[in-house]
Order: structure tokens, then sequence, then C-alpha cells
């Protein structure tokens, strides 16, 4: 089942502001993604193995690996199957070389001159054109490759948003450095995918100033190379114990100390005082933070892209979790 | 604010002796607690590097030390990656010139004459300045035009790095002429890995000493015969790959390169040793999430493996310990008896608010508790976040007195 609000994307770029959880929200995504008979590639560039840890796996090879069922259906249909992929460079590299250039003994003198390790390191943009490379092949794919894994969906956990619109977008740059030739045709296909309407960028934020700042501007970048824009998904948003009558009291100050103590012994607590100024004194600080993620939620609501939220989960991630945060991303209509 | 390093090491904050200690942030990390104020108080204290994954507060912690330490005497320039727009507008460093500029609002204690100068770091510029101060004008030019040269010097993942280093080199070498800074504080770019910046130096070491180097600089330099045939094979496959217009600008670039090389080389050598030294302090900056303390751990051990100095871990936006004995398990089941009866009292929202910051404060510590399991001898210092976000001198000066150990009364 494609993406209810991307249908027509098979390539989600999950970005984010460092520390935002676009990890989480891609796992999250590819899980969501994969329904009853459908594929989905989840992939990983930044040689984290994040992937790894978030599935409890062993750390992933240069090869497609089965790691999880998808989400059940809402009926309690079986899901489909999410692979995963750590792309790095050296490995890709590798493969570009033996599926378009036989070099044979050039390749081995290659290495000898330390040509692939300026290649993967030094050189500028190739790191990037190596790894969007393999993604770009992953996505592409179909029937017509025998004993390949073709893919109804890949999800790319991409590098945070302050480089994402180069990491896409370098492609061009070492086009204009190659006026000419193969890099530059291959290159250009690159871009071709990514600012078609089969790929979506999705910015991870949370309610806080400057992840919110820094979407906007990653938003406008995305624009400016003409790189189609998903959605902003907002994490780690609080939780709503508080309704906003509840809130507006607690900032007036009327939430009397007496009301509470009372509360306090007629469910069995029989709390010292300090309990009771300790939680008004959250509660002031939690309707501080809540004022804050409204008006940042204000700012993220005039980018004018679709929204999705998913919840603060106090005890962290696991595997549970992203289930939980596949099927929340599922009924806002993301995945 | 009384802050003599005395006090701080001393007295740690007590919380009222009811307090459950085993979830206070330095009740918790029973190891060592690191003395910030007499870190930037030490006249041997030239050089303080932040490091740590993204998103970790890394360039605010730099600044709210950097002003500390001006507002306790010292002459500071803090060299910036990337701050907010807000702090930099608050700084007055958001004209990217490349050069410190003085921030207004700082306001030493009496008597102690300290400065604070910053500078947010433009790494094609700094690039482009080191070309022209080792070229001859007309080289620089070539250098600067070459396709090549443009591409490397705005977008190779590296230069960051490079260029980070390159501009703590130049600071620290006009500081320690004209003396017009006696620290500096230095904020790290946001590596994809603690390699990155460690390895610049190496890294260009190596590079301008490989085969590559010389396989590129034969065409350019020598006569033909001096190919070998590894060369001519390796030249060939290029040629193939690439395209030979490609290879050509690669050519011009590195024999128009050629003469500085020795110059980048010696520089990166020298930042590397001066990273070492005795009046540099290495702050590991994380925050209380599983990534941020893997990749801190993983900077320690970087560290340690390369000799550098060590000064100790910043968790920053610790979450605030809750007051009061209740449990997270006492107030859900108080929660539950109060809905009962009234679903939507406020007071089990209350106490529902506070279950969950007992189960984040305890997360927190199990994390900082398995960090320091690990690396016992690392001094640490937590900072409490604070309800709002800091993009002001006053914001800054606050997280430099948490930083400290000084605690809200």
């Amino acid at each position: 089942m494609p993406s209810r609000d991307f249908p027509r994307v098979r390539l989600h770029v999950v970005t984010g502001k460092g520390g935002t959880g676009k990890s989480t929200v891609a796992a999250a995504l590819a899980l969501g993604l994969a329904s009853e008979g459908s594929n989905v590639l989840l992939c990983e560039v930044e040689g984290r193995q994040g992937i790894a840890r978030m599935f409890d796996v062993e750390p992933l090879p240069y090869d497609e690996r089965r790691i999880a069922t998808g989400l059940p259906g809402p009926e309690g249909e079986r899901g489909g199957v999410v692979h995963a992929l750590h792309i790095d460079p050296e490995s890709a590299l590798m493969e570009y070389l033996a599926m378009y250039y036989k070099l044979g003994r050039a390749g081995k003198a290659l290495d000898r001159f330390g040509v692939f390790e300026f290649a993967t390191t030094i050189a500028p943009g190739v790191r990037d054109v190596l790894l969007t490379g393999k993604v770009y092949e992953a996505t592409k794919r179909n029937s017509r490759h025998k004993g390949a894994i073709t893919y109804d969906a890949v999800v790319l956990d991409a590098p945070p948003t302050g480089r994402i619109a180069q990491f896409l977008g370098v492609n061009n740059e070492l086009a204009g450095l190659a006026r000419m030739g193969p890099i530059k045709s291959q290159a250009d296909s690159v871009t071709k995918l990514f600012q078609s309407a089969s790929t979506a960028v999705h910015l991870v934020t949370v309610l806080e100033e400057m992840p919110v700042q820094e979407t906007a501007d990653g938003i406008a970048q995305l624009r400016e190379h003409d790189l189609p824009v998903g959605g902003v998904v907002v994490n780690q948003v609080r939780p709503r114990d508080l309704d906003d009558d509840d809130l507006s009291a607690v900032r007036a100050g009327q939430v009397t100390k007496r009301k509470v103590a009372a509360d306090l012994s007629r469910a069995g607590l029989t709390g010292s005082g300090e309990m009771v100024l300790g939680l008004l004194a959250e509660a002031r600080d939690h309707a501080e933070r809540r004022a804050l993620e409204d008006t940042q939620r204000a700012l993220v609501e005039k980018l004018e892209v679709p929204t999705y939220e998913l919840p603060l989960l106090v005890s962290g991630i696991d595997l549970g979790a992203l289930y939980e945060l596949a099927g929340l991303l599922r009924d806002q209509g993301l995945a | 604010m009384n802050a003599s390093p005395e006090r701080i090491t001393g007295t740690p904050q007590h919380r009222p002796s009811r307090a459950r200690t085993r979830v206070g942030p330095r009740a918790l990390t029973g190891g060592r607690t690191l003395d910030v104020d007499s870190l930037i108080d030490d006249p041997h204290t030239g050089i303080i590097v932040c490091c740590g994954s993204g998103g970790v507060g890394k360039t605010t912690t730099s600044a709210a030390l950097a002003l500390r330490a001006a507002e306790r005497g010292r002459k500071v320039v803090v060299l910036t990656i990337d701050p907010a727009r807000r702090l930099a507008q608050s700084m007055g460093i958001e004209v990217l010139d490349n050069t410190p500029r003085p921030v207004s609002g700082v306001s030493p204690r009496s008597g102690r004459g300290g400065s604070l100068d910053a500078m947010m770091l433009d790494m094609k510029r700094t690039f482009d300045e080191v070309v022209e101060s080792q070229a001859t004008p007309e080289k620089a030019r070539q250098i600067l035009q070459n396709p090549f040269y443009i591409a490397l010097s705005s977008s190779f993942a590296g230069t960051q790095e490079y260029m980070a280093m390159e501009k703590l080199g130049q600071i620290h070498a006009d500081a320690q002429r004209s003396g017009a800074y006696d620290l500096i504080v230095v904020d790290t770019p946001p590596s994809r890995s603690a390699l990155d910046f460690l390895d610049a130096p190496e890294r260009l070491s190596s590079f301008l000493d490989g085969r590559f180097i010389k396989l590129l600089l034969t065409p350019a330099k020598g006569p033909a015969r001096l190919m070998t045939a590894g060369f001519s094979m390796v030249t060939n496959a290029l040629t193939r790959i690439l395209g030979a217009q490609v290879l050509r600008d690669m050519q011009t670039f590195v024999a128009a390169f050629d003469t500085l090389f020795g110059g980048f080389r010696q520089r990166a050598q020298k930042t590397f040793e001066l990273l070492q030294a005795d009046g540099t302090a290495f702050l590991v900056v994380a925050a209380p999430e599983p990534d941020a303390m893997r990749e801190a751990a993983y900077f320690v051990e970087r560290l340690s493996e390369d000799d550098m100095p060590l000064a100790g871990l910043v968790v920053n936006r610790a979450s605030p310990v809750p007051q009061g004995e209740v449990s997270a398990e006492e107030a859900m089941a108080a929660v539950a008896r109060l809905r009962k009866n009234d679903p939507d009292s406020l007071t089990a929202g209350l106490l529902r608010l506070h279950a969950d910051r007992v189960r984040m404060v305890e997360r927190e510590a199990r994390l900082r508790s398995r960090f320091e399991a690990a690396h016992p001898e690392v001094p640490t210092a937590v900072v409490p976040a604070l309800a709002g976000d800091v993009h002001d001198l006053a914001g800054l000066r606050q997280i430099g007195a948490l930083l400290a150990g000084e605690r809200p009364t």
C-alpha cells in the first residue's frame, strides 16, 4: 500500500536536524509503508549502523537484509517486508565500477595508487554521488533485473537538514565539474529522479526554535533546487496531560495548594507539602514549554506543507515503540 | 554569584535531604564533577575545544563558556561554526567576514578586565585566504579559478574540519604575537563522525604524500618516460571513468597547488600538536540520549587514543529533577484513583506529568551511569534543560552558571 498522502512517491527521503530523531522516523515510516504484500527498503548512508541498533540485529553489511515484518493492517492483515541496506561509499564505488567498467587489473592499480581512498574521502562530492547513486539504483530497479529484490518504496535515512540539499543536489555540482562524459550522464539521471514526483523529502523537527528555523531554511533550500518537499514530521511532542483550561489555570496561578493537597490525600498519597509544591512547579514549567511548543507549531503550520505529529516516548525507543510510531504515521496518512 | 572554585567542588548543590538522592544529577554521577570555573580561570588553559555529535548544543555550550570566561577576566575569542541566527545576532556575528568581532554587552566583574570577541567560520573564505597568503598573486588567481578548487573549497565534506583547524592555528598564532587573546574557545563542525575532525591533519598529510598526487603531477611535471606501466594504466582507467576534462582540471589544480602543499602539511601538523599540548582542553558535549551518549563515548576513546587532553563531559538538556518522593508507579496509581471520580481531574494531569518526568530522569540517569561505568575518569557537568530557548547573552550567562554548577535556589 503506498503512502496515502504521497501515493506516487517511491523514494521517501527523511532528513532533520541532529537530535530530532530522523532515523527513528525513517524506520517507523518504513514499517508503516510495508503493508501486506509490499516490500520496503530502508537505507542508511552515514555509517552509523543506526538501523541495526534500532532493530536489534547484527551490524548491516553492504547487502539488502530482511530485518522486520511491516506494520499489520487495520484488520490485522499481516504486514509486508522491510529490508535494510547500509550504504558505504567504498562498496558502492566497487559495485559501480564492476557494473559499468570492466577494469580488471587496472582496478587493482587504482586501489594501489590510493585513487579509491581519494575518491571516497577527499574528492569533492564523490562520496555523496556514490551514496545517492546506490539509492537511485535500488529505487529504479524493476522486474527486468533478474534475481534482485524490487521495492514498492525506498526510505532513505538521509544526512541532516543542513546538508540535505547539497547531498541530493551535489550531483549538479559534480556534473558541473564534469561537463560531459560518463559521470555527467549518471549524475543527470540521479538528479532527474530526485527532482521528480517519485521522490518526496520529509523533514523531521521538534517544537523548538532552532530546529523549526532550520526546517524552514531547509524547505526553502529544497525548493530552490527543485527538490520535492514532502511533509514535516513534528517529533517528540510533549504529552497533553493538561488541557488548555488546565494550562491557563496553571499560568494564572489559580491552582491552589489546598486543592492539590486534598486531591492527593483522596488518592491515598499522604503527600508532604513539598510534593504539592513540586507538582505545581512542574506544572508551571510544563505550561511554559507548552506555550513555546504552540508558538513553534504555529510557525510550522505557516510552512504550508502537510504536518504529522509523533509523541515524546518517555521510556525511549525500542522495536515496539517503532511499530507504535509507524501506526501513528499511518493513521495520519504519511505511511 | 559567588563562584570560587572551592565552592563549586566543595559543596555541590545539595537538594533538600528528603529528595531521593538517586535521581539527583550530581548525586547520580557518583563520579567526578567537572569543575568548569577552575578550567576557565586557569591561565594555562589557552584553548578549549567543544566536540560532540550534531544537535547536542555544542555551539551554545561554547558561547556560554566563552562568555563566562570573559566575565571572569579572560581575554576570550570564540570561534563558532554555525550558530542559530538569533544567537549570532545577539553576539553581533551574523555577518560572515571571517574576522573576530567584539561582542557588546559583556560585563566583566570589576577589576578583572576580561573581553569577548566572536567569529563565525567561513570555510571557503578561509581556504581562499590560505591560498592567497601562500601563493604569488598570479598563481593564487589561477588556483582560485580552477573548477576543481571551487568544488573542493565549497563542498568537500571534510573542508569545514580542515578550515576550522586552520583558523584555530591562525588565531592562536596571532594571539601569541599580539596578546589580544589568552583563551580561544572552538566549536567544532557537526561531523558525521569524530574521525572527520581529528583525522583532518593526518588525512591531509597522507593524501599529499600519496602516490595519487604524484600520479597527477607526473604529466605536468616530468617527461613521459617516467611513467611506469602502472601509471599509464591508472591514467587510462581514470580517463575512461572521469572523462579527460575532469582529469585535466584535477591535474592543473594539483600542479598549481603543489608548491603550497608543504605549507599546508606543516600547518596541519602544527595545529595537531597544538591540540595535544598542555594548554588545550577538550570538552565532549552530549545530550542524555542513547545516540549522543554513544557518540560521546566514542569521542572520549578517540581523544585518549590520540593523546588529546580531555577535560570532561558536558551533558546538556538534562530533564530537571522532580521534587518530592513519589515514584512514577505511585503517581500513576493515584492517577487511576483520581480519574475514577473525576475523569478531568487536574491533579491527575499533574501526577501524570510527574510520572513522566521521573521516568525521563531515571532513563537519563541510567545512560549517564553506563557512560560513567565505562569512563570513570571523565569528570562530568550536567546542565539541566531550560524551559525556553537560548538566544541572548542573558541566556548564555544562565547556561554558563549552570555549567559551573550553580543552581537557582
